[in-house]
């Protein structure tokens, strides 16, 4: 591991020089290493990326990408914009309507990081949603709501993990495998029926609000900065980039890659099961195909995000601006009376946009970068 | 070591017995004791003469989407239960799976048993229609429900709810009560269901065009998915764009449920809500009078029990006694009807 992670540290200097996308998997296990290796190093790196310059170069382009959304809501409905409350009030919606898909997006950052994929987090949340709404879930009161959607969720997941780190599955089919089965088993146990939720202080989760911000948005602050830390900031974190840039190196370097894999699963379950709990109490109400599609939704906020798909790279704040950019794309919709169909179209064609233009940027920052870098070294 | 080990093995212990009574307690916590409705069945017994006399055994195949809403889980039930109110009749029902290939896949396999009379609420009317037709061909009047197929020859009868009607009885509804409150200029939104289904486009055009003909025109229109959660998420996406409403039609009842969560969300209590389907929950709520929500259009699910009851006189080659035809006619269409406070506690026995 030592001799390794030494080769490593030099080719990342020269990293940002190479356009990175070229050979992902590659420079990608050297980046993996080499964050790790460096870890004692990480003082000139910003705070706020873990993984040097690359992470907030990239989160700089998503928060333009938001500017130019609010630019385009002010040109659009300059009526709406003109009201500062309004403003305030409307800010707070996209941040609401970002927090369930946000919590989801945090587990699904991890699972991705580490090398794997999770499509069963919509229907997770379904599990979970109905599970705590059942009539006689219910009658034990908002805390027996909270414990099973919370308990379902992590089940769920650890069963994931077991048949992927132990059951040896592909990541893709395991929990294609559970989106189907976890919704069968919403629809069986709520008769395919939509429970509705009488548990007022469930309910009062999405309407109540501290200090004029909703309680939502707290709870997706606290998951992100929870999630933040411990992909920064704990060794759990470092392996997690460990085992999905090269978790052959990672296994030799002494990580239980399998235990590592089956807690990645564990945790986005858990975010699935708090997510669920959120929904439940927007809605007032769980049904089978609550959450529908959120696994596309999550996946592609991250990818937006910067995280990358083949694992060992991505950032918890580049997901939630990833988060935050769809639901303000969905909201600029909404208050433009445009139809669903084209706001679809548009998500899609962002999703393309912001991966090349990553590139392109990225590539010309870094050679930039990388050339400054090296006149000053 | 061994130290180590008895505590790692403490430990097991202690998560593995929490993680047993977590999941017991969470396997009680299946149980939906509450049955939510009953089924509207048309009791046999309650007739006299007529129809209702015991005739040829019939074996009806029955087919419907396994959509995980209540709309067509009402439909499955209530067919289940209509033929369970007969003593004449053999009830074969296939799943239809999650599109249409699979259900044709399914009905395949019914045609292979030859019942008498099928039912079937297809996926899509148009991708199913050449079985229709095929069934047809082999002698088997085919009962088309709800969805349509195109082509007249692809069914024997046709019993199906009136979407158009739907948005014509939600529009009729909100004209009347803005006139009466001499509202001018009124903010009208809607929110609809899933967009690409031909029943949306349906149920909008009736709206739009019964609004234009008052002179009114609708200022947002969200799109759903006709669940609690889309629905409450399109609500906030129309109170975003509209500070100020007047009226909302919103298609669906169950979806209905997250619409007003988000009203309540929101705090806004400046408008009327129209409901769509007329669940049960929707006319409870019409009949307390103590949310938005003023009335609802039907698109009953009670068309199932009917399409049972015709398909067993179909079997049996007997008309409907009140009429005159000795032969089921070919198309009925159900009206949509507009429940109110007024009426809402006649309907309840519909609600589903």
């Amino acid at each position: 591991m030592t001799t390794d992670s030494t080769k490593a540290a030099p080719d990342r200097a020269a990293l940002p020089a190479q356009s990175p996308p070229v050979d992902p998997a590659q420079t990608e296990a050297a980046a993996g290493h080499a964050a790790t290796a460096k870890a004692p190093n990480r003082g000139r790196i910003p705070f706020w990326s873990g993984e040097g310059g690359e992470g907030a170069r990239r989160n700089l382009g998503l928060l333009a990408t938001l500017v130019v959304l609010v630019v385009i809501g002010i040109a659009t409905r300059p009526d709406l914009y003109g009201n500062a409350s309004w403003v305030w009030g409307n800010t707070l919606t996209i941040l609401k309507l970002a927090s369930v898909v946000g919590v989801v997006t945090v587990g699904m950052t991890f699972v991705i990081i580490g090398g794997g994929i999770d499509l069963s987090v919509g229907a997770i949340v379904a599990l979970a949603g109905v599970w705590c709404t059942t009539v006689a879930t219910q009658s034990y009161g908002a805390g027996g709501m909270i414990f099973s959607a919370l308990v379902v969720g992590l089940a769920v997941g650890v069963v994931n993990g077991l048949l992927i780190s132990y059951g040896k599955l592909v990541p893709f089919i395991a929990t294609l495998a559970m989106m189907v089965a976890a919704r069968g088993l919403a629809a069986e146990i709520s008769d395919k029926q939509t429970q509705v939720s009488d548990n007022q202080f469930i309910n009062g989760i999405a309407s109540t609000s501290l200090l004029g911000i909703p309680l939502l948005v707290y709870i997706l602050a606290a998951v992100v900065i929870a999630g933040w830390v411990l992909l920064n900031r704990t060794t759990f974190g470092r392996r997690t980039v460990a085992v999905g840039g090269n978790a052959e190196a990672a296994r030799l370097a002494g990580i239980n890659v399998r235990l590592h894999t089956l807690l990645l699963y564990a945790l986005s379950g858990l975010c699935c099961g708090i997510a669920a709990i959120m929904l439940t109490a927007q809605a007032n109400s769980a049904q089978a195909a609550m959450a529908n599609l959120y696994e596309l939704d999550a996946i592609a906020a991250a990818i937006i995000g910067g995280t990358l798909l083949s694992g060992g790279r991505g950032t918890i704040v580049g997901s939630l601006l990833g988060v935050i950019i769809f639901s303000t794309i969905t909201n600029l919709f909404a208050i433009n009376g445009l139809s669903t169909e084209a706001q679809n179209m548009v998500k899609g064609g962002i999703i393309v946009a912001a991966v090349l233009i990553q590139q392109v940027q990225f590539g010309n920052l870094g050679t930039r970068f990388g050339r400054k870098r090296a006149s000053t070294a | 070591m061994t130290s180590h080990g008895r505590d790692l093995s403490r430990r097991r212990l202690l998560f593995g017995g929490a993680a047993l009574g977590a999941g017991a307690l969470l396997v009680g916590c299946t149980s939906n004791e509450e049955k939510p409705t009953e089924a509207q069945t048309k009791a046999a017994a309650n007739e006299s003469g007529g129809n209702s006399e015991p005739g040829k055994k019939v074996t009806i195949g029955f087919s419907a989407p396994a959509a995980d809403h209540g709309w067509i889980a009402a439909i499955t039930n209530n067919a289940k239960a209509q033929a369970g109110a007969y003593s004449d009749v053999e009830f074969k029902s296939v799943e239809a799976g999650a599109d249409a290939a699979a259900q044709r896949a399914a009905l395949s396999t019914l045609l292979s048993q030859k019942p008498d009379v099928i039912v079937l609420l297809p996926h899509d009317g148009k991708e199913l229609n050449a079985f229709g037709l095929e069934a047809m061909k082999a002698g088997i009047p085919v009962v088309n429900l709800d969805r349509a197929f195109p082509d007249a020859k692809a069914y024997r009868l046709q019993i199906k709810g009136d979407n158009y009607g739907m948005g014509v009885a939600a529009a009729t509804f909100i004209v009347e009560q803005l006139k009466a409150k001499g509202v001018s200029n009124p903010v009208i939104g809607e929110i609809a269901g899933i967009d690409s289904l031909e029943l949306t486009q349906e149920r909008s055009k009736g709206f739009a065009d019964t609004l234009a003909q008052n002179g009114l025109k609708v200022a947002n229109r969200r799109a759903a998915e006709f669940t609690a959660d889309s629905g409450q998420q399109a609500a906030t996406g129309l109170f975003q764009a509209l500070p100020k409403i007047d009226a909302i039609w919103n298609h669906d009842d169950d979806q209905g449920i997250g619409v007003l969560a988000a009203v309540n969300q929101a705090n806004r209590k400046e408008f009327f809500m129209v409901g769509g389907a007329g669940s049960k929950k929707a006319m409870e709520d019409i009949q307390a009078d103590n949310t938005v929500l003023k009335a609802t259009v039907t698109y009953s699910p009670s068309m199932a029990s009917s399409a049972i009851s015709l398909a067993r006189l179909i079997g049996q080659g007997r008309g409907m006694s009140d009429l005159v035809e000795l032969q089921v006619p070919k198309e009925i269409v159900l009206a949509s009807e507009t429940i109110t406070k007024e009426n809402a506690s006649d309907y309840l026995k519909l609600g589903f």
